[in-house]
């Protein structure tokens, strides 16, 4: 499932593996424990893309040493990485329930200890890229020909050790690392420019020598063909800056800064599944009429 | 007074890469401090200097361990541990990776570059995280038995540098088990503990203190984690003190974990050499140790301190 062809009903598919996906975030939260919706629900369409099409991985085989790995940089996103991970049959969905309560695997930032399919701890802002790093650098001395991806924040951006890793992949010409930045535009505080602002971001990121593409971070067609074209661009490592929405998918939440970490009460949760629901009968609607 | 060894950090990462083909060097701007030239120059494809990016360094040690590689990084001991904290507690420790991070020029051996430079609580700092082993090498013969010991163990680890050149004090059969603290004098009315480079000035202080008649054992000790309790414990109930004479602050090294292991099992008197609370200055090795209280003469005022204590 890494070929760079796709159909569209396999993007209608994977549309609806992104409701599900949420259908598990709601799940996870609501019976588990407060989680961080927001920078979570931004991040679905890209993790669900590498998780379903992009990586090379195994569900049953989560060590398998052939696999693509993936660092989640910006830890918080957890919720959003255990809900794909579900749906991709790493672990039975039911277990989503046990999110950041005592005694789970589902801590409320990534343990690779506790959960087999996690590639690196993390939870503490800016330290994935280094690790992304080493992990490269590793796999070019052993001739391994897989691709490393990672997962940021736009709010990351400003940690000042992302910036040593991306001199770092630019300098050894680490061309197996994929970066996304998932550009939520919004921070714990409020909007990522009102704080400290981070843009240009592919200015940036160009003048630190990195291929650099921009897209619409809520459209799966759209992020299938950035990493596409990431592949099959050599000498640099690449980035994507994926224009997204914080707390995606729900009226109530969409750009909201509360809702970076806050809980859904009864009325929130229904109202979110009655959208979820809305929107997978559009999605069932366009089936077969795809392309 | 002993013989010295040229490069012992250099050197035992020249021997590691004829046994450990997963060995891989990490610098970040000081290879000249560090003494990896050497090893840069016959194994580039193992070699990474990363510039001055510590923090990165951390993360890039890291991912490459989770790649199945045996990493050592090394710099300034005050760079490798206080400045990147947060590094090694996440992407290090918690995360258990295969990372050995080698403080080069620890505390007052930092002589000629002063306070910003002299970690005075790295010994402290790696103690406290979890996972973490912590070594302060007595000499370059302990250094270069702590560096293969930890390349066949797996974890990560917190070592102290021996810069250009050290002594060699301990016999290596004898010292081959980096764990285990060696009896080097025997003596009955007090035991000195000592670790790093303060062993020299223990064993010219107890010979000093023969001379008046006080017999005293001295401990060498360079794992401070896990620490060796038996010989602690052993040492407290047969000689009833102990002065502990470490490179470091007091507060969180070398005599505070042997005060944590006397008071559980065996409370005697625990005199603590060492630096108090202080930042440093630049200076010679002899005037910072009298400055700062890390002499030979300290060490003989503590073992008539703990002797009176004894009595009480």
């Amino acid at each position: 499932m890494t070929n760079n062809d796709w159909s569209q009903d396999e993007i209608l598919d994977l549309k609806k593996k992104c409701l599900e996906v949420r259908r598990n975030i709601l799940d996870l939260t609501f019976y588990g424990s407060s989680s961080h919706l927001g920078g979570s629900l931004s991040s679905v369409e890209i993790l669900t893309c590498l998780l379903f099409r992009i990586m090379s991985i195994n569900p049953d085989l989560p060590q398998w040493g052939k696999r693509d790995r993936l660092v989640i940089s910006k830890g918080h996103a957890a919720p959003g990485m255990y809900a794909v991970m579900a749906a991709r049959g790493f672990f039975p969905a039911e277990e989503l329930k046990t999110f950041g309560k005592s005694g789970t695997r589902l801590q409320k930032h990534l343990d690779m200890h506790k959960l087999p399919g996690i590639d690196a701890s993390s939870g503490s802002l800016g330290q994935g890229l280094s690790i992304a790093a080493g992990m490269a650098l590793a796999d070019r001395m052993d001739g391994k020909e897989r691709f490393t991806y990672v997962l940021m924040g736009d709010g990351e951006m400003q940690e000042g050790q992302i910036w040593e890793a991306a001199l770092t992949a630019a300098q050894h010409k680490l061309d197996k690392i994929i970066a996304f930045v998932d550009d939520n535009q919004m921070q714990v505080d409020g909007f990522t420019k009102d704080i400290l602002n981070v843009e240009p971001l592919v200015q940036k990121w160009e003048s630190f020598g990195w291929h650099v593409q921009r897209i619409d971070g809520s459209d799966v067609e759209q992020i299938l063909k950035a990493a596409a074209l990431a592949k099959s661009v050599q000498g640099k490592p690449h980035v994507i800056i994926a224009d997204t929405i914080k707390g995606k998918g729900f009226d109530f939440m969409e750009l909201q800064v509360e809702w970076h970490s806050r809980g859904l009460t009864e009325d929130e949760y229904r109202s979110a599944v009655n959208q979820l629901a809305a929107a997978e009968a559009v999605l069932t609607a366009q089936t077969g009429k795809g392309a | 007074m002993y013989p010295k060894i040229d490069k012992p950090y250099g050197a035992g990462l020249l021997k590691l890469a004829e046994t450990h083909p997963e060995l891989v060097v990490i610098d970040a701007d000081l290879s000249r401090a560090c003494d990896t030239g050497d090893f840069a120059q016959k194994y580039p494809e193992r070699y990474f200097n990363l510039g001055v990016t510590e923090a990165n360094m951390i993360g890039v040690s890291a991912g490459l361990a989770l790649s199945g590689k045996l990493v050592f990084s090394a710099t300034f001991a005050c760079f490798i541990t206080q400045r990147v904290y947060d590094q090694v507690a996440i992407s290090v420790a918690y995360m258990q990776n295969n990372v050995k991070l080698c403080g080069i020029e620890a505390a007052l051996t930092s002589g000629s570059n002063g306070a910003t430079h002299q970690s005075m609580m790295d010994l402290a700092l790696m103690r406290a995280l979890p996972n973490m082993r912590v070594y302060d090498p007595v000499d370059a013969v302990s250094l270069n038995a702590v560096m293969h010991y930890e390349a066949d163990h797996p974890g990560p680890a917190y070592l102290r540098g021996i810069r250009k050149s050290g002594p060699a004090i301990l016999d290596p059969a004898a010292a081959a088990d980096p764990r285990k603290a060696l009896i080097l004098r025997e003596g009955r009315d007090a035991t000195v503990i000592a670790s790093g480079i303060m062993l020299e000035r223990a064993l010219a202080a107890v010979d000093e203190l023969a001379k008046t008649g006080i017999e005293v054992r001295v401990v060498a000790l360079s794992c401070l984690k896990p620490i060796d309790e038996e010989t602690i414990l052993r040492c407290a109930a047969e000689t009833g003190c102990i002065v502990s004479a470490e490179n470091h602050t007091v507060i969180g090294g070398l005599g505070s974990a042997v005060s944590e292991v006397v008071g559980e099992a065996c409370p005697v008197p625990v005199v603590k050499v060492g630096i108090h609370d202080a930042f440093g200055e630049v200076g010679s090795a002899e005037y910072l140790a009298e400055k700062f209280r890390i002499g030979v003469p300290d060490i003989l005022a503590a073992v008539n301190k703990a002797v009176e204590l004894k009595k009480k």
